[in-house]
Order: C-alpha cells, then sequence, then structure tokens
C-alpha cells in the first residue's frame, strides 16, 4: 500500500479516537453549567453533587482529549506535509485562534477544579465555568472552521500556483462554516446529554432508586431532546448547503444518480456492481422537498458530475446510520419526557430503561458516522476542488509503521480511560459520598 | 524590525516558555519516578502533586501553541520538517499521548498507582530526547535528498553523531537541573524541610553536568557547523552573562534564597537560548530554508500577530491568576492535605 492509503487511515484512526474525547469535551461544560446552577439555585446537593462527579469524570476524558488533540495537530504536518504547506498561508488564523481558545479554557478549567471550597462566595466559584463552556465553544468553532475551508475554500486567488489576495476572515467565514459549525456544537451537547442519560439510566436499570440518578436522568433528557430538535433542524440546513455548494457529496450520499425534479429520498437499500440501487426505501419528492422547500425542484445527480471527483458511494451507509439514530433519539426522548409529565408509568420498565442505556453510545455511533460521511464525501480532494489528497500527503515510507504504533496507543488510551473512568465511580458511589458530605457539614454547623 | 523578526520571535517566546514549563513538569515526573524505587516517595509526593496538579494541561498548550505559530508563520517548515520528522515526532507524540493520560489516570482515577507513576516519570525523560531531534536537525547535516526528489532524514548520521547524542544528553540534564532548582523553591514556600533538602541536593547534582554539556556543544559546533560557530563566537558577551547567571544562582541556593535562585536559573537559560536563537539567524532549517522564504503572506502575518496580541490581553491575566492561586499561594502550597 501506498503512504498516502496509509496517511488516511493514520488520520481517520486518530480523529475518529480524537472525536469520541473532544464531543464529550464540548458537551460536558454546559451539562456541569447546569447542574451547578440547579444546586445553588434550589440548594439541592443532589444537583451540586451531580456537577462535582460530572467535572471528576470530565477531567480524565479531557486529558485524552488533550493528548489525541496534540497527535492530531502534529499529524496534520507529519502526514500532510505539502497540504500544510500551501493551507498554512490560508488558515492559520484560525488553527491559531483554537490553541488560544483551548489555552483558556485549559486554565479555568484547571481553576475550577482546585477551588471548589477555596471562595467565600459559591457564586465566584460557579462563574469560573463561563470561561470553560466559551473556550470549548470557540475551539470548536475554530477549528470546524478549518474543516469547513477545506470543504468549500475561499478567501484566495490562485494564479499559477501563486496565492494573492488572502483574506483569512473570508476563509474563515466560508460558505461551509454557519452549519458545519452549529450541528458539531448541538450534535456535541445532545450527545454529551445522552451520555450521560446512559449513565442514570444504567443505574436506575440496576434497581438503584436514589432520587439522585432519578434527578440526573430527567435533566439530562430534557436537555438531550432540546438538542436533538436542534441538530436536525441545523442538519437540515446543511443538506441545504451541500446541494447548493458539494452536490457531488448529497448525491453520493443519496445514490442520486440522474438529475431531476421530483426526487426521491432514498433510505437504506444496497447498491449493486452496475449502480442500480436495490431493497431500498424511497420516499417519493422527499429529497426535492429537502433540497428546494419544494417538491419539483431539480437536484443535481452523480451522472452529471465527472466521474474521477465522486466521493466513494458507500457514505450512503454512513449517512443512513447518523439520520436513522439521529431521529430515533429525537423520538425516544420525546416520548420519555411525554410520559413523565403524564405520569405513563412504562418509562420505568426495565425494557424502556436499557433503551436509555443505549442512546449515549447510540449518539456517539451517530457522531462517527456523520464525521466519516462528510469526511469520505469530499474525496478525492483533501482541499475541495484545488488540490487532490494524493498531492498533499508524505512520501515517507514510514506511515505503515507509524500507524501500528498509534493503533496500539489508541487501544491502551481507550480501554485505559474506561477501566479509569468505572473503577473511580464505582468504588465511591453517591450515596457514600452524600453520606460524607453531610457528615462534613453537621461537623462544621457545629 | 521587520514582520519575520517579530514572527521568529514570538515563536522563540513560546518555545522557551515551553522549554522552562515542560522541565519543570518532566523533571517533577522523573524525580516522583525515582524517589519511588529509593523509597523517598512520601517525601516528595505532596510538593510534586500540588504543583502539578492545576498546572499540566496547560504545559501541553504551550507547544501546541510553539507548533501552530510556526506553521501560521513559516509554511515551509510544515514540509521541510513534516516530511523528516515523522519517526521521531510520532514518537514524542506517543510518548506525550502516555504521560498526559497516565497522568490522568494516576491522580484523578487509581491513586497512588504505581506503574503509572512509573511510566510517567520514565516518559516525561524519553521526550526531551525526541523533541531535540527537532532542534539537532533543524543545526543542518541531517537531511538527504531521495532519488525521488523528495527529502529524508539520514538516520545512520544522526545516530552516530557526537554532536546529535551531546544535545540530548543537554537536554536531559538542564531538565532535570530546572526542575529541581523550580522545586526547591516550591518547598520552601511549602516549609517542607525535608523535600527542600532533597531538591537542593538535587539542584547541585545536575547544575554541573548542565554546564558542561553547553561548554561542550558550542565547542562540537566547530566542526559541525562552521559558520553557527563563527555566529556563536560573536556573540560571546551573551553566553558569557548566562554563565554568570549560573554561577549567582549557585550561590542564591548556598544562601537559601531559593526563588531568586530559580529566577538567575531562569536568566540563565534565557540568555543561552536566545543567544543560541540569535546566532542561527537566519536560518530555520540550514542550509535550505531561511526566516524569509519559508514566510507566510504579508496579510496572514497581521492576521497573526493581532490575534496573538487580542490572545495575550486575555491570557496574562488568567495565567496571573493561576499564579496567584496555586504557585505563588502560600495556604494552598502549605495545606499538607494529599
Amino acid at each position: 500500500m501506498e503512504s498516502v492509503e496509509f496517511s488516511r487511515y493514520l488520520t481517520m484512526l486518530t480523529l475518529s479516537v480524537h472525536v469520541i474525547f473532544a464531543t464529550v469535551g464540548v458537551g460536558v461544560p454546559i451539562m456541569i453549567t447546569i447542574a451547578h446552577w440547579l444546586g445553588l439555585k434550589r440548594q439541592d446537593e443532589h444537583y451540586l453533587l451531580l456537577a462535582k462527579r460530572w467535572a471528576r469524570g470530565y477531567v480524565i476524558s479531557v486529558a485524552v482529549g488533550v493528548v489525541t488533540g496534540t497527535a492530531i495537530a502534529l499529524q496534520l504536518a507529519l502526514l500532510w506535509p505539502r497540504f500544510m504547506e500551501f493551507a498554512g498561508q490560508l488558515v492559520a488564523l484560525p488553527l491559531f485562534m483554537e490553541t488560544f481558545a483551548f489555552f483558556f479554557e485549559a486554565i479555568f478549567l484547571g481553576i475550577y477544579l482546585y477551588t471548589w471550597d477555596r471562595f467565600k462566595n459559591p457564586k465566584l466559584h460557579f462563574y469560573l465555568l463561563a470561561p470553560v463552556v466559551l473556550g470549548s465553544a470557540m475551539s470548536a468553532l475554530f477549528i470546524t472552521s478549518v474543516n469547513a475551508f477545506m470543504n468549500a475554500p475561499q478567501g484566495f486567488t490562485l494564479v499559477d500556483g501563486q496565492l494573492t489576495n488572502i483574506q483569512p476572515l473570508l476563509s474563515m467565514f466560508n460558505p461551509a462554516m454557519p452549519t458545519k459549525v452549529a450541528h458539531v456544537l448541538s450534535s456535541a451537547y445532545m450527545t454529551t446529554a445522552f451520555l450521560l442519560a446512559s449513565i442514570a439510566a444504567f443505574h436506575l436499570w440496576k434497581g438503584n432508586r436514589h432520587p439522585y440518578h432519578r434527578k440526573a436522568l430527567a435533566l439530562t433528557m430534557k436537555v438531550a431532546l432540546i438538542f436533538s430538535i436542534a441538530t436536525a433542524l441545523i442538519g437540515d440546513l446543511s443538506g441545504k448547503y451541500l446541494a447548493e455548494y458539494q452536490p457531488e457529496k448529497l448525491a453520493a450520499a443519496e445514490w442520486h444518480f440522474e438529475t431531476e425534479g421530483e426526487a426521491p429520498l432514498v433510505l437504506y437499500g444496497v447498491l449493486t456492481e452496475t449502480n442500480e440501487v436495490k431493497y431500498a426505501i424511497k420516499i417519493p419528492y422527499a429529497l426535492s422537498f429537502l433540497v428546494h422547500s419544494n417538491p419539483t425542484g431539480v437536484v443535481t445527480g452523480l451522472n452529471d458530475i465527472p466521474e474521477e471527483v465522486h466521493p466513494p458511494y458507500f457514505i450512503h451507509y454512513f449517512f443512513d446510520i447518523m439520520v436513522t439514530i439521529g431521529i430515533g433519539l429525537t423520538f425516544l426522548s420525546l416520548l420519555y419526557w411525554v410520559a413523565l409529565s403524564r405520569n405513563w408509568s412504562f418509562i420505568k420498565t426495565r425494557a424502556f430503561r436499557l433503551l436509555l442505556v443505549a442512546s449515549g453510545p447510540l449518539a456517539m455511533v451517530a457522531i462517527e458516522a456523520g464525521w466519516w460521511f462528510t469526511e469520505m464525501g469530499r474525496q478525492p480532494w483533501i482541499m475541495n476542488g484545488f488540490m487532490r489528497t494524493a498531492d498533499g500527503a508524505t512520501d515517507s515510507p514510514y506511515v505503515g509503521f507509524m500507524f501500528i504504533a498509534f493503533a496500539v496507543l489508541y487501544i491502551i488510551l481507550v480501554s485505559g480511560t474506561a477501566v479509569v473512568l468505572t473503577r473511580m465511580f464505582k468504588k465511591n458511589p453517591v450515596e457514600r459520598e452524600l453520606e460524607k458530605d453531610s457528615i462534613e457539614q453537621r461537623s462544621v454547623a457545629k | 524590525m521587520t514582520i519575520e523578526v517579530i514572527g521568529i520571535s514570538v515563536l522563540w517566546m513560546f518555545l522557551f516558555g515551553y522549554v522552562i514549563v515542560a522541565s519543570i513538569d518532566f523533571g517533577a515526573g522523573f524525580f516522583n519516578a525515582s524517589t519511588i524505587i529509593t523509597r523517598k516517595n512520601h517525601i516528595v509526593n505532596s510538593v510534586i502533586q500540588r504543583y502539578l496538579s492545576p498546572v499540566w494541561e496547560i504545559t501541553n498548550v504551550f507547544l501546541v501553541f510553539f507548533f501552530i505559530g510556526m506553521i501560521g508563520f513559516f509554511p515551509k517548515t510544515a514540509y521541510y520538517f513534516g516530511t523528516v520528522l515523522l519517526i521521531p515526532i510520532s514518537i514524542s507524540i506517543i510518548l506525550l499521548a502516555l504521560r498526559g493520560s497516565y497522568y490522568a489516570f494516576g491522580t484523578y482515577g487509581t491513586k497512588g498507582h504505581i506503574g503509572y507513576t512509573l511510566m510517567y516519570g520514565v516518559t516525561g525523560v524519553l521526550i526531551p530526547a525526541s523533541l531535540s531531534t527537532a532542534l539537532i536537525v533543524s543545526q543542518g547535516g541531517f537531511i538527504r535528498d531521495t532519488q525521488a526528489g523528495g527529502i529524508e532524514l539520514d538516520y545512520l548520521a544522526l545516530f552516530t553523531s557526537p554532536f546529535a547524542w551531546s544535545i540530548v544528553a543537554l537536554s536531559l540534564v538542564s531538565v532535570l537541573f530546572i526542575s529541581a532548582s523550580f522545586l526547591a523553591y516550591y518547598s520552601s514556600v511549602a516549609k517542607d524541610k525535608e523535600a527542600l533538602k532533597l531538591f537542593q541536593r538535587y539542584t547541585w547534582i545536575w547544575s554541573f553536568p548542565t554546564i558542561v554539556t553547553a561548554i561542550g556543544i558550542i565547542i562540537e559546533m566547530k566542526w559541525h557547523n562552521p559558520s553557527h560557530f563563527e555566529g556563536l563566537i560573536s556573540l560571546w558577551w551573551l553566553f558569557a552573562l548566562s554563565f554568570v547567571c549560573f554561577i549567582a544562582s549557585l550561590w542564591l541556593l548556598k544562601k537559601r534564597e531559593f526563588g531568586w535562585s530559580f529566577i538567575f536559573v531562569v536568566f540563565q537559560f534565557a540568555l543561552a537560548f536566545y543567544g543560541y536563537g540569535l546566532s542561527r539567524y537566519p536560518y530555520l532549517l540550514y542550509p535550505n530554508l531561511t526566516i524569509y522564504d519559508g514566510f507566510t503572506n504579508e496579510t496572514m502575518a497581521y492576521a497573526l500577530i493581532t490575534a496573538f496580541i487580542f490572545g495575550f490581553v486575555l491570557l496574562i491575566p488568567s495565567l496571573y491568576l493561576v499564579f496567584k492561586l496555586f504557585i505563588m499561594n502560600k495556604p494552598y502550597i502549605q495545606k499538607r492535605k494529599s
């Protein structure tokens, strides 16, 4: 295999691992903030403990997020030196600002974690979360804008291979950026909410009846519902963006070959070697409607796009996985909320709780599928329309070895994180911690 | 001053920041691990943990900052260093990853896990060695052209070069020296007499190898890269000043002025570091790349400098807060809970 293949696989591997921790890294601060705020407002120690315990687990995931993030930052230049040489002149600004945002977040996260008992006014300690939430959202914004730039490059003129007329802000605020950033943020909040809901649901499923877990589940599912709806709406806007700027990606995702009006939406199915779609569910007019808000709008098909720039057709499966899970989880959280407010009791059955337990991991699968879809969907380009992936890669013959080394590393990191997190919380259950806190408070009161 | 010079000065500042904070961090991990073996762990454990816990993430950001800034200001370096350094830097990343995660696992997860602590110590000494390959390669003489028209690292030349090994040795001993000096100061603030005694001794032990290897490298440069040697000699007064700071720091250590002693250690390294940087002007990678032919377009350079100034307005008060709360805060440092 060639270096370019290995470079692609290694980048995919690093990013697939990093995105797990990055998603949690963006999402958890907002959940901590909500819990901490509720705890202060209602004087409820359960919510305060939620914030404390989430923060404690969060540190582990931040640590792994930092190291995998460092890995991808350096790998960009190690694996794609030609690309970085070229694009470094165009996207250095958001890359640079991303590290600032992360720096900001890291500083205040450190302070927040180590000052639980150090401020006389508990509100001061709570306010430390603002820069953490802001920093994590900003770093997601900046880094996503770099990725958006690779999909929709602009803000420069290329004359005989020379870059002129460079406008850093214009390349940052490219057409792909608004929908991408919004989708990344809302899906991160959604996924994290489902992940934390999974934990609470797991305890309830095991038969724990502590109000702590019930409050946790109710809170996280509410947040999850709000962000699921937001994610779906933004996802729709992303589809409209694709139709206008990257029709080949949308067409490949939908197996849409003929340019036509009244285009159907293709769900599931398989593609034969002669590019025939089999066993699929076709919803008439739906694709045209999604793209143009008009059932007869014309949608560009793959046959009208030169074959050498077709993305791989299998991205359809990733697209299906993402959308199916997204819609499924939206309904799940909606159902939970309606049932909770009407006191329907089926949500307390073990079977339903098992569904809730599965929701977090499923949401993470959707995140991975979504990223694979968007990244493989812009093949063969590394910078859409300007540089092909094969021209950006390193020619070093050692990438294969590095792939193996990093694969081993990530196995250690991911399994280590799983082991440490489970042990941390198993050894120190909620009941014991609440008891310890109340003993401390009583001794203070005396 | 041209914009290229501003760019490289900013980056050099970050690299220096990383050298200092990372040295403290790497050395602390090493001392923590080595005292487990000599069964003196209980003495230093509390001091090291109190310092490291709130700042370990910040250390990593300095490195990424330098690196991203480098590609931003000098995009051509991405091609040269990226192509050549695939293996050494990948090894650094793997070590950094193991180190960072083991630290978190050991501190927040299973407290006092000996395996994690040892791993943390060992990786800490290997990282400076693997990272310093970047510095060695930038010196020139280790890159050759491939038949396909690309470039690659000449591993044989690298591994058999006494010059390269001297730089590795210097990076190792200076890490331990800087770290011991800081931790001596920190334990003096903590009023932790036993830790202080130990770190004071470590500072003495590691001070002399540091200065010997540093002088050795200047002499070796004469054969390795004569023109760079000329550059170093023309800046002899900077290195002389650095040496004066070294002597001053040892004298202050003897006088038990640990804070000032550490400050002079920083001065010593700052002078040597900037002197070294100046002496290689204008080369980023000798002889392939200077700061002028590798520079980004002007618009981006101004944008980066603007972002840099705004970022710093934000960062300096935040870092000050960290200092006030943890590093200069006597009640925090002295509270011996863990």
